[in-house]
């Protein structure tokens, strides 16, 4: 009841024309109503990182005529996500949410999802299967390891020590792709050169962020990356030491002026303006949305001052490589740090394959270990 | 660029650690043992610090100054101590309570006021450059000493002073050990806690302000992540004595700098193990201290806590 007074109400607010046509043709106008998209996020919605790259794509799709965005911060991975969601569907009329941290995937979601089954859902970086899960769910994700690999090739060429860094929050599987992909990258230069990880523990943990940016600088790494919830504090850190370093989630180069290398970037518009397409035309959104460079769906970060001519030569032939097929960033023979061969020799995995996502392990010349 | 010290740079990391790391517990710790000696327990500094470095960094931004944004830390930290003491002073009210309301509402005002203050970047303290002396780099970067630290340590030592050999000191600890000897004395207990408590919530605002001024130097939500209650809880560790309870800090700094001093070196196996170095060292030099006979020494008598 609410629901339908508060819709009518909002088309009357959209403008004389809307309204018109809400009051005239009654229920029959849906394609005039805006449409309402849910967004919410585990964190500050300007924090330079993860939760940043989706309000930025979520203020172009504000720009969308008859589109309604509805933004919830801070939203923590508890029942507290569950109640955000049925105020932005019963309250502001959302159709279409997008819960855009890991931990909102299971069971939060999906028992929203059963509780509205004519709401979409659409979940980032969670695992959608046929069968298992809704059809009124699914989820997106990027392919973002191809994005590290580039900035490792730059990373590598830059680095004169040969040690590189790496700080990560957890050794989930995705952390570990973009390790693995970065420490490649790097290899793909300097055979040599090895990549220091530091785990801290947790996703935004500011302190342990730069004393772990501050013991690698000790140790003589001279570029340092990270997969943290903000690369705020590693950046700056980084930059006040005089090292180099490569963003990660959106770009960072205001932060690093002079030590800002390259980074792997989100580009979540370009999912959530295809939704959203297709939403308007009538239809649910993809189920199962995954892209890398070639769809748009991750980007680099425009080169640094810092970056030499030869390096970004070497980054963009990989580039053009990984676009037309020609190049496979996890390829046999590869062994892991521990000595065991995780891909046979004569193997190569196209950045789709699905054993890639349950990657658990650190390749040769990563100094850390997952546990 | 960096010589090769092998595991040496393990304890020379843990200094470094606790250089770093350790100014905020320091101010927190020392300005909570104040007013702890004072007879009042003020368990929300947590929020007074979040409040301190969301403040701080906002008049650094306006202003240009990071030591303005100190001084403005400090300014809102006083009023947090003041408010606190000004709502205990009132009949029937518990000093915890109010302390955890304190604390839910520092840090509650804190995000929201400081919404606009995590993109931009405010200037930095400085740091003075003890290691000029030394060519390991390692060393050099270790001896990065800011003011803050120092001026912390002098604190430190300047309040246990104070303490012991002033008037004013007397006057707090009576007021802690006994009002009835206070009230002997002709000491106001009400207006002593009220001094005690506004100079401890300045303190830990200081303490915040090194947070998001210096170290790690940006404002952010996660910035303090408990860390002003960790100094609370140093206090009652340091047996309310402020040299005690900078000796405390820097410990509990140079065991937060285990974990990743560790892995940079190559020892990965088992981190988060190491993470909770700092509160496991908590745990055991408690046990090891603590004795049926002499449990809780150099209380306060008058505090709520121990009561």
């Amino acid at each position: 009841m609410i629901d339908k007074f508060n819709i009518g109400r909002r088309g009357l607010l959209g403008g004389a024309a809307a309204g018109a046509m809400t009051l005239g043709l009654g229920g029959t106008a849906n394609a005039q109503k805006p449409l309402v998209l849910g967004f919410i996020y585990v964190g500050p919605r300007d924090d330079y990182g993860y939760n940043q790259a989706h309000a930025e794509a979520a203020a172009v799709l504000k720009k969308m005529a008859g589109v309604k965005v509805v933004e919830e911060e801070k939203v923590p991975e508890t029942v507290a996500v569950e109640k955000s969601m049925e105020s932005m569907i019963n309250l502001d009329g959302a159709t279409l949410i997008f819960p855009t941290s890991f931990g909102y995937f299971d069971p939060h979601m999906l028992k929203e999802a059963a509780k509205f089954p004519k709401i979409e859902f659409r979940h980032c970086g969670g695992l959608w299967a046929q069968g298992k899960h809704p059809m009124n769910t699914g989820s997106y994700f990027g392919y973002i390891d191809e994005a590290q690999y580039l900035s490792g090739i730059v990373a590598g060429s830059v680095s004169k020590s040969g040690k590189l860094g790496f700080i990560a929050a957890k050794p989930i599987p995705q952390v570990l792709r973009n390790i693995n992909a970065f420490t490649l990258g790097a290899q793909s230069v300097n055979p040599k050169i090895t990549t220091q990880v530091i785990f801290t523990g947790d996703w935004s943990l500011p302190v342990k962020e730069a004393e772990a940016t501050n013991s690698m600088i000790a140790q003589g790494v001279d570029v340092v990356t990270c997969h943290v919830d903000s690369p705020k504090v590693v950046v700056e850190t980084a930059e006040r030491a005089g090292i180099f370093t490569c963003g990660y989630h959106c770009n960072q180069a205001k932060l690093a002026p002079k030590g800002y290398l390259t980074g792997a970037e989100w580009n979540w518009e370009r999912v959530y303006v295809d939704m959203v397409e297709s939403m308007k035309a009538g239809k649910a959104p993809g189920n199962f949305v995954r892209g890398g460079l070639k769809e748009g769906y991750v980007r680099t970060s425009a080169y640094g001052p810092a970056v030499p001519a030869a390096a970004k030569e070497k980054a963009d032939a990989a580039k053009t490589a990984i676009l037309n097929g020609s190049l496979a960033i996890y390829k046999g023979a590869l062994k892991d740090n521990k000595g065991n061969t995780v891909i046979p020799a004569g193997t190569s995995y196209v950045i789709t394959e699905p054993k890639l996502e349950g990657m658990n392990y650190l390749v040769e010349g990563v100094v850390g270990s997952t546990s | 660029m960096a010589s090769d010290l092998g595991l040496w740079s393990v304890p020379l990391a843990m200094i470094a650690g606790a250089i770093r790391v350790s100014t905020p517990f320091i101010f927190v710790s020392v300005g909570e043992c104040l007013t702890e000696r004072s007879g009042r327990i003020n368990l929300g500094l947590e929020g007074t610090m979040v409040m301190g470095a969301m403040s701080g960094y906002g008049a650094a931004l306006i202003s240009g100054s990071p030591w303005l944004g100190v001084l403005v830390a400090a300014l809102v930290g006083l009023m947090f101590g003041a408010l606190h003491a000004v709502i205990c002073q009132l009949p029937k009210v518990n000093d915890v309570a109010t302390g955890i309301g304190l604390m839910l509402f520092g840090t509650g005002l804190a995000f929201f006021l400081g919404k606009p203050l995590i993109q931009p970047k405010a200037p930095n303290l400085g740091a003075i450059d003890l290691g000029w002396w030394s060519s390991i780099p390692q060393v050099r970067q270790a001896l990065q000493v800011n003011y803050l630290f120092v001026i912390g340590i002098v604190l430190a030592f300047g309040m246990a002073w104070a303490l012991k050999n002033t008037r004013w000191g007397l006057i707090v600890r009576l007021a802690g050990e006994s009002v009835d000897a206070a009230l002997a004395i002709g000491a106001s207990v009400a207006r002593t806690r009220l001094i005690a408590t506004s100079i401890g919530g300045a303190f830990a605002g200081v303490g915040g302000a090194f947070l998001s001024l210096y170290y790690p130097g940006s404002w952010s939500e996660g910035l303090s992540s408990g860390q002003g209650l960790m100094a609370v809880a140093l206090v009652i560790f340091a047996r309310w004595d402020p040299i005690r309870c900078l000796w405390a800090s820097l410990l509990f700094g140079a065991a937060g700098a285990i974990s990743p001093a560790l892995q940079s070196v190559g020892v990965t196996q088992g981190y988060y193990l190491f993470s909770a170095a700092p509160y496991v060292l908590t745990l055991a030099l408690m046990i090891a201290t603590c004795s049926p006979e002499r449990s809780l020494k150099g209380a306060p008598g008058e505090l709520g806590a121990v009561k």
